[in-house]
């Protein structure tokens, strides 16, 4: 894919970042405001970090009723890769497009530091590069970042290989390490840590170029 | 007619709630000792106009649901507030 758009909200910071990353790589990435209904000119979807809408009440509970996310829907039911990346993820569990929710982090610090991430799966848009138990040094960046679900749909995460990335040391309290999921069909993801902050020696990693590089080796027909 | 309701958001049972056990750890510190289940959330309190007091707690319940709180870690209750 070439051509991505990545969806800012009123209080997205994270945009630039992933617009670069993109650049880096070889894609063309176009800002998408959130007022925007029609997304079916690009080949793939970046919902980026920050804090949509104040994060008021709730990361991503006003976000997911922005107009944008009916189109983000529509992108992700064709069979279009979403990628939602800290309060992106966010967002798509709020909008129901992935399960779980992410709740404070145990301990109620914001935590900014560099994690280790093992690959679970490679059934993912965001892993179709990577190995298996591959590990992969890249930061987070948040408060409410502890992945919690209930007790059956863990077991249907676990049973379907939706678990794309754990941690290798839980920093947050996150249910089973898990540090980012897929939808069943493998199109749409999240996760809390940041690829597009580790694409540098000088920053300190390059770990996420597999993981933004299998994004964006999608092909463009897939949907 | 407008009828005043609270609605209040709070984890689900068995979802670690890392404020509310911060808060019980706090109290025997301030002398509270023999508080137990702290469970921390949210209360919102607005105006409803409806035909009834039925009618105002179930748009304020669908309300919840939908918008102020997840479902998937959160219940909502609402009750009718004291006027004023």
């Amino acid at each position: 894919m070439t051509r991505v758009a990545i969806v800012v909200f009123p209080g997205s910071n994270c945009e630039y970042d992933a617009a670069a990353a993109m650049t880096q790589l070889g894609a063309t990435a176009e800002f998408v405001w959130h007022s925007a209904t029609d997304l079916t000119e690009f080949d793939g979807v970046i919902l980026p970090g920050g804090f949509a809408h104040g994060d008021y009440l709730r990361p991503g509970a006003l976000a997911r009723f922005s107009p944008v996310m009916g189109a983000v829907a529509r992108f992700a039911a064709d069979g279009g890769a979403v990628l939602g990346i800290c309060n992106g993820f966010q967002v798509l569990t709020e909008a129901g497009m992935l399960p779980g929710a992410l709740q404070k982090n145990r301990g109620l610090t914001f935590l900014c530091q560099p994690t280790t991430l093992i690959v679970e799966s490679t059934a993912s848009v965001l892993t179709r590069n990577a190995t298996k138990g591959q590990e992969l040094r890249i930061p987070i960046n948040h408060f409410s970042g502890a992945f919690t679900c209930d007790d059956a749909t863990y077991a249907s995460l676990v049973a379907n290989d939706q678990i794309v990335l754990r941690y290798k040391e839980n920093p947050n309290g996150s249910r089973g390490d898990i540090a980012g999921v897929a939808n069943p069909q493998g199109n749409v993801v999240g996760l809390m840590p940041h690829p597009e902050r580790a694409m540098s020696t000088l920053l300190g990693s390059v770990d996420g170029r597999v993981l933004l590089e299998s994004f964006l080796s999608v092909p463009v027909g897939a949907r | 007619m407008n009828y005043s309701v609270i609605v209040e958001v709070a984890l689900r049972e068995g979802i670690a709630d890392p404020e509310g056990a911060t808060i019980e750890r706090a109290l025997p510190a301030l002398g509270f000792t023999g508080v137990t289940n702290v469970r921390a959330g949210k209360a919102f309190r607005f105006e409803v106009e409806a035909a009834d007091e039925a009618a105002a707690l179930e748009k304020a319940t669908a309300m919840a649901e939908r918008l102020l709180s997840n479902p998937v870690i959160e219940n909502a209750t609402a009750r009718s507030a004291a006027p004023g």
